[in-house]
C-alpha cells in the first residue's frame, strides 16, 4: 500500500509535476463534464473539425505577437470563429451541405496554418500544437486554464435544464420557448474555449479524446443525465491524473498516455458494462424471449 | 366538459414565402379529441407549427380562451421516428422535463413538482414502468410517455404528429383510451392522422385541410366520402372496389 502511494506522490516532489497535475485536473474535469453535450448532440466531427481549424488563428498570433498566450488565445478564438461562421454561411447560402463545407474549411484552414508556420522566424514546433506539452505548462498558461474552467463550468451548470430540453428534442424545446439558435452557439463557444485550454496541456488532437472518451464511457453505464454530466466531470479529471502519473513512471508522452488510458476505460466498458456492454448483451439475448414476454403481458394488464 | 377554446383567425403560414396554410378560421372546443386530415403537403405540420410557436405566421392570430396563449399551454408532440430513443432518461425523467418548462432554469425541483409527475404517469398508466429507460417501451407506451409529459406540463391543448402510426391495433385501442381521459379532463387533442379507416373509432370530430380548411365538424356529420374526395383531391377513401391511396 504505502509503495503505491509512493508511486503515487513521488512524482510530484518536482514543480513542474505539480503544475502538470493541476492543470490536468481542471482540464480533464472541465472537458469531461462538456464531453455530455458533445456525445449526447453528436458534435464529435464537429469538434474535431474546429480543432485543426485553430492552427491558422495561432500561426497569425505568433507571426504577430510571438507566443504570448493571450495572444495565441485570441488567435485561435478568431480562427475557431472564422471556420464556424464560413461553414454556416456556405450551407445556407447554396446547396452545399453543413458537413462538406465544414470538412473542407477545416482541410484548409489547417494547411494554411501550416503554411504560415512555415513563414514564423520563431522555430515551433507542430508536435506541441497536436500533443502538447503538459510539462511545460507556465503560470501564464495555468490562469488561461483556470479562467477558462470558471467559464465554461458555472455556464453548463446554469443552463443545465433548457440544454438537457434542448438536447432531447429541440422542436419541443423550441415550442415552449427555450432558443435553441442561441444556446447552440453557447456551446459551440464553450467547446471553442475548452479546446483553447487544453491546447497547451495537452494538444488539440489529445484534446478531443478528452472531450468525448469520459461521456461516451458512462454512457454505457447510466440512463440519467446528472450522472453522465458529473460521472464524466469525474472520470476526466481521474483518468487525466493517472495517465500523467503513468507517464512520469513509463517515461512516454504524457498527453498521449491520458488519452490512451482513456481509450483503454472506454474499451473496458463496452465490453463489461452490465447494462450496455456487448458482453452484457451477448449473454442476454437469450433472455429476449422472456423480455419480449413481459412487455406484452404489461400491456395485456393494462388492457 | 371544458368551456375553453382555441381560437384560429384568418391563419396563413408561409415556407420560404410560399404559403402553406392559407387564412384558416377555426374555433375549436376543448375536451374534444380532433383528426386533422389531409394528403402530404396538406399543410398539417405547418398548421402544427404555426399553433405551437415554431413558425411565424404571415397573418391571423392563434389564442387560447381569448386571454392570449402561453408556452406551457400548448404542447407539440413529434413523430416518434424523430427523437433519440437511446438518451439517458427514464419514462420519469421524462415525464419530469414538462415541469422544467413550469420551473424555468433554476426553481427547486418541490414536492408539488413530484406529486404532478406522479399524477400525469398514473393517467397514463406508466407508475409501473417509471424507471425503464425509453428505448425499453413499446410504441404505443412511449406516446403516451410523451403525453404524460403534456400532462406534467399541465398542457391545455396537446397537437400530435401522427401518434398512430406504426401501432397494432390493441396498442392503437390502448392509447385512443389515454387520450380520451385526456380529453375527459377538459383538454383538447389534435392528432394528425392518415390512415382514414379508423378515424370513425379514434375521433369526435376531424379537420380536413388541404392548404386551406375544407370543412371541420363531428365526425359524424363531416367525415363524409363528399368531404374526403374534397380534401384528397381523388378518390380516396378505401372502399372494396375503389383503388386505396394513402396520404
Amino acid at each position: 500500500m504505502s509503495d503505491f502511494m509512493g508511486w503515487l506522490s513521488e512524482p510530484f516532489r518536482h514543480e513542474f509535476m505539480q503544475r502538470a497535475l493541476f492543470g490536468c485536473a481542471l482540464i480533464g474535469f472541465t472537458n469531461g463534464c462538456l464531453s455530455t453535450f458533445i456525445v449526447l448532440r453528436r458534435l464529435a466531427l464537429m469538434a474535431d473539425a474546429l480543432a485543426h481549424s485553430l492552427l491558422p488563428g495561432l500561426a497569425v498570433a505568433i507571426l504577430l505577437f510571438g507566443l504570448a498566450p493571450a495572444g495565441l488565445f485570441a488567435g485561435a478564438l478568431v480562427a475557431a470563429l472564422i471556420v464556424a461562421g464560413g461553414t454556416q454561411l456556405i450551407s445556407h447560402s447554396s446547396r452545399i451541405k453543413e458537413d462538406t463545407s465544414l470538412g473542407l474549411l477545416f482541410a484548409c484552414a489547417f494547411s494554411l496554418g501550416l503554411v504560415l508556420l512555415s513563414l514564423s522566424p520563431v522555430h515551433v514546433e507542430i508536435q506541441h500544437y497536436l500533443f502538447g506539452n503538459i510539462l511545460g505548462l507556465a503560470n501564464g498558461d495555468l490562469w488561461i486554464i483556470y479562467a477558462i474552467s470558471l467559464v465554461v463550468l458555472p455556464l453548463l451548470i446554469a443552463l443545465e435544464r433548457p440544454l438537457f430540453l434542448m438536447m432531447f428534442e429541440p422542436s419541443i424545446a423550441a415550442s415552449q420557448g427555450i432558443r435553441i439558435g442561441a444556446l447552440n452557439y453557447l456551446l459551440i463557444g464553450a467547446l471553442v474555449l475548452s479546446m483553447i485550454s487544453s491546447l497547451q496541456a495537452v494538444g488539440v488532437i489529445l484534446a478531443l479524446g478528452m472531450l468525448i472518451a469520459p461521456a461516451a464511457t458512462i454512457y454505457l453505464f447510466s440512463d440519467s443525465f446528472t450522472t453522465l454530466f458529473w460521472g464524466g466531470g469525474l472520470l476526466g479529471m481521474l483518468s487525466s491524473c493517472l495517465g500523467l502519473v503513468v507517464s512520469y513512471w513509463l517515461n512516454l508522452p504524457s498527453g498521449a498516455c491520458i488519452v490512451l488510458l482513456m481509450g483503454a476505460i472506454f474499451l473496458a466498458a463496452l465490453l463489461f458494462s452490465p447494462r450496455y456492454g456487448v458482453l452484457a448483451r451477448f449473454f442476454r439475448k437469450r433472455h429476449m424471449h422472456d423480455q419480449s414476454l413481459a412487455r406484452w403481458q404489461g400491456d395485456a394488464a393494462e388492457r | 366538459m371544458s368551456s375553453h377554446r382555441l381560437e384560429i383567425r384568418d391563419l396563413t403560414v408561409s415556407y420560404h414565402r410560399i404559403p402553406a396554410v392559407h387564412h384558416v378560421n377555426l374555433e375549436l372546443r376543448c375536451g374534444n379529441c380532433i383528426a386533422l386530415l389531409g394528403p402530404n403537403g396538406a399543410g398539417k405540420t405547418s398548421f402544427f407549427k404555426a399553433l405551437v410557436g415554431l413558425v411565424k405566421p404571415e397573418t391571423g392570430s392563434v389564442s387560447l380562451g381569448g386571454h392570449g396563449r402561453l408556452h406551457h399551454d400548448i404542447v407539440y408532440l413529434p413523430q416518434r421516428e424523430n427523437v433519440d430513443w437511446d438518451f439517458p432518461v427514464t419514462v420519469r425523467g421524462l415525464a419530469q422535463m414538462g415541469r422544467y418548462t413550469r420551473l424555468g432554469w433554476w426553481r427547486r425541483f418541490g414536492a408539488k413538482d413530484h406529486e404532478a409527475v406522479d399524477r400525469a404517469l398514473a393517467t397514463m398508466e406508466l407508475s409501473g414502468l417509471a424507471h425503464r429507460q425509453i428505448s425499453a417501451l413499446s410504441g404505443g407506451q412511449q406516446q403516451r410517455a410523451f403525453l404524460a409529459r403534456a400532462l406534467a406540463q399541465e398542457a391545455h391543448v396537446m397537437l400530435l404528429d401522427e401518434p398512430f402510426t406504426g401501432l397494432d391495433r390493441p396498442a392503437q385501442a390502448l392509447l385512443a383510451h389515454a387520450m380520451q381521459r385526456i380529453v375527459d379532463a377538459g383538454n383538447l387533442v389534435i392528432a394528425s392522422h392518415h390512415d382514414l379507416k379508423t378515424v370513425p373509432e379514434l375521433f369526435q370530430q376531424v379537420i380536413f385541410l388541404n392548404g386551406e380548411l375544407i370543412a371541420f365538424g363531428d365526425t359524424a356529420a363531416t367525415f363524409t366520402e363528399a368531404n374526403i374526395d374534397k380534401a384528397y383531391g381523388t378518390q380516396a377513401f378505401a372502399g372494396a372496389h375503389r383503388h386505396h391511396h394513402h396520404a
